[in-house]
C-alpha cells in the first residue's frame, strides 16, 4: 500500500471510479449544449434555456465535474514528470533537487485554478 | 556483414554511456539476437549481457531490440530488423545500468515481493494437497507463465516514472494469478494492499506490456480483472 494525501478520495479505486463518472457527464454535457448551438441559437433563446433549473443543475454537475476529472487527471500528471529522479535526467540535478516544492506549486496552481474556474460557474448560472 | 550498435558503458572506465558500432559477419545465416551477441563476445570479451537457458525460458537477456524490449535468444534478426540495415541493442530502459546491456533489476522484483507472490492459506492442510478443479485450474493460464524477465515493465511509462510505487505490469499479472488462486485465502488483505492511487491505478491501459511480453501473456488483462475485484468488494 503506497499512501498519498493530495489525490482526491483517499484510494485509487475512488478517484478511478470519479474519474469515469465526470467524464460521462461531461460527455453529455457536451452532446446536449452542441445540440442546442448546432440548430442556431439566439440570446433569448439561450437565456430562456439557462434561466431553467434543471439546465443550472446539469451545468453544475459538469463545472463540478470539470474541477474533480482534473484535479484528478494533473496530479497524476505532477505525480508522473515532477519527481527527482525525471526532472535529473529531463532538467538537470539543481531542478530534480528542488521536485518536491516545483510538484506542491504546480498542484497549488492547478487546485486554485480549478477552484476559481467552479466559482467563477456557479456565479455566472446563479449570479 | 551486419552493421550492429550496442551500448556500451563500464561506470569504472568510461565517464558516460556511448554506442558502439560494429560489423559481424553473420554468414547469411537468420541468427537470433543472441547467437550474434555471442559472435560480438568472441572478439571482444568486454561487452557483458545476461544470459542462461538461449531458449526464452530462463528470461535473462531481455534487452531493448531496435527500440523494443524482447528477448534476444528467441528473436532472429529477420524480426529484430524488420526492414533495417542496423541492429541496435540496448539495456532494458527505465532501470539503472550496472554496465553495457546488463540492468539493476532490484526495483523490479522488490516489486515483485510487494504483491506477495505465493499462497497464503492458513487453514489445515489436507493428507496429500490442496485440490482444484479443472475449472478453477484453468483461471490460471495466462498467468503462471511469466518468467518475470521484465521486459514488460520495463516498456511501461508509468514504471520508468514511478518504479517505486507503481507495481508494474509483470508485477500485477503475479498479484492476479494469487488472487486468482482458489487455493488462496488472502484475497481481502491483498485487495486491500492494492487500493492506492499509485499500485494498480498508474496503469493508463496503454498495453505495452502486452506488446511486448515474449510469453504472449496479457498483463493488461489482468490488471483490468483486479480493478474489478476492487470494485466488486467496495461498492
Amino acid at each position: 500500500m503506497v499512501t498519498a494525501v493530495t489525490n482526491l478520495g483517499r484510494s485509487g479505486l475512488s478517484d478511478w471510479l470519479t474519474q469515469r463518472v465526470t467524464a460521462v457527464i461531461m460527455l453529455a454535457y457536451i452532446i446536449f449544449i452542441a445540440s442546442v448551438v448546432v440548430g442556431g441559437v439566439e440570446y433569448t433563446e439561450w437565456k430562456a434555456l439557462f434561466s431553467q433549473t434543471w439546465v443550472r443543475v446539469f451545468s453544475l454537475a459538469t463545472f463540478l465535474s470539470i474541477g474533480m476529472h482534473g484535479w484528478i487527471g494533473l496530479w497524476a500528471v505532477s505525480t508522473d514528470y515532477l519527481v527527482p529522479h525525471v526532472l535529473r535526467i529531463k532538467a538537470g540535478e539543481a531542478v530534480a533537487s528542488q521536485a518536491n516544492l516545483l510538484r506542491w506549486v504546480f498542484q497549488a496552481a492547478s487546485a486554485i485554478v480549478l477552484f476559481t474556474y467552479v466559482v467563477w460557474g456557479i456565479q455566472i448560472l446563479w449570479g | 556483414m551486419l552493421k550492429v550498435s550496442i551500448y556500451r558503458y563500464n561506470p569504472e572506465t568510461d565517464a558516460e554511456p556511448y554506442m558502439q558500432d560494429l560489423e559481424v559477419d553473420t554468414g547469411g545465416k537468420d541468427l537470433m539476437v543472441l547467437d550474434v551477441l555471442e559472435l560480438i563476445k568472441a572478439k571482444d570479451t568486454t561487452v557483458v549481457y545476461r544470459r542462461s537457458c538461449r531458449e526464452g525460458v530462463c528470461g535473462s537477456d531481455g534487452m531493448n531490440i531496435n527500440g523494443k524490449n524482447g528477448l534476444a535468444c528467441i528473436i532472429p534478426l529477420s524480426e529484430a530488423l524488420s526492414g533495417s540495415s542496423k541492429l541496435v541493442l540496448r539495456p532494458l530502459p527505465g532501470l539503472p545500468v550496472i554496465r553495457d546491456l546488463i540492468v539493476d533489476m532490484s526495483m523490479f522484483y522488490k516489486q515483485y515481493e510487494k504483491v506477495k507472490p505465493y499462497l497464503i492459506n492458513n487453514t489445515p492442510a489436507p493428507a496429500i494437497e490442496r485440490l482444484q478443479s479443472p475449472e478453477e485450474r484453468e483461471k490460471l493460464d495466462g498467468l503462471y507463465e511469466c518468467i518475470l524477465c521484465a521486459c514488460c515493465s520495463t516498456a511501461c511509462p508509468s514504471f520508468w516514472w514511478n518504479p517505486e510505487r507503481f507495481i508494474g505490469p509483470s508485477g500485477l499479472l503475479q498479484a492476479y494469478r494469487f488472487l486468482a488462486d482458489s487455493r488462496d485465502t488472502a484475497t481481502e488483505q491483498r485487495l486491500a494492499e492494492l487500493d492506492d492511487p499509485f499500485s494498480v491505478f498508474r496503469c493508463h491501459g496503454i498495453q505495452n506490456c502486452v506488446n511486448v511480453c515474449p510469453k504472449g501473456l496479457n498483463p493488461t488483462k489482468a490488471i483490468g480483472h483486479i480493478r474489478n475485484m476492487l470494485l466488486t468488494s467496495a461498492t
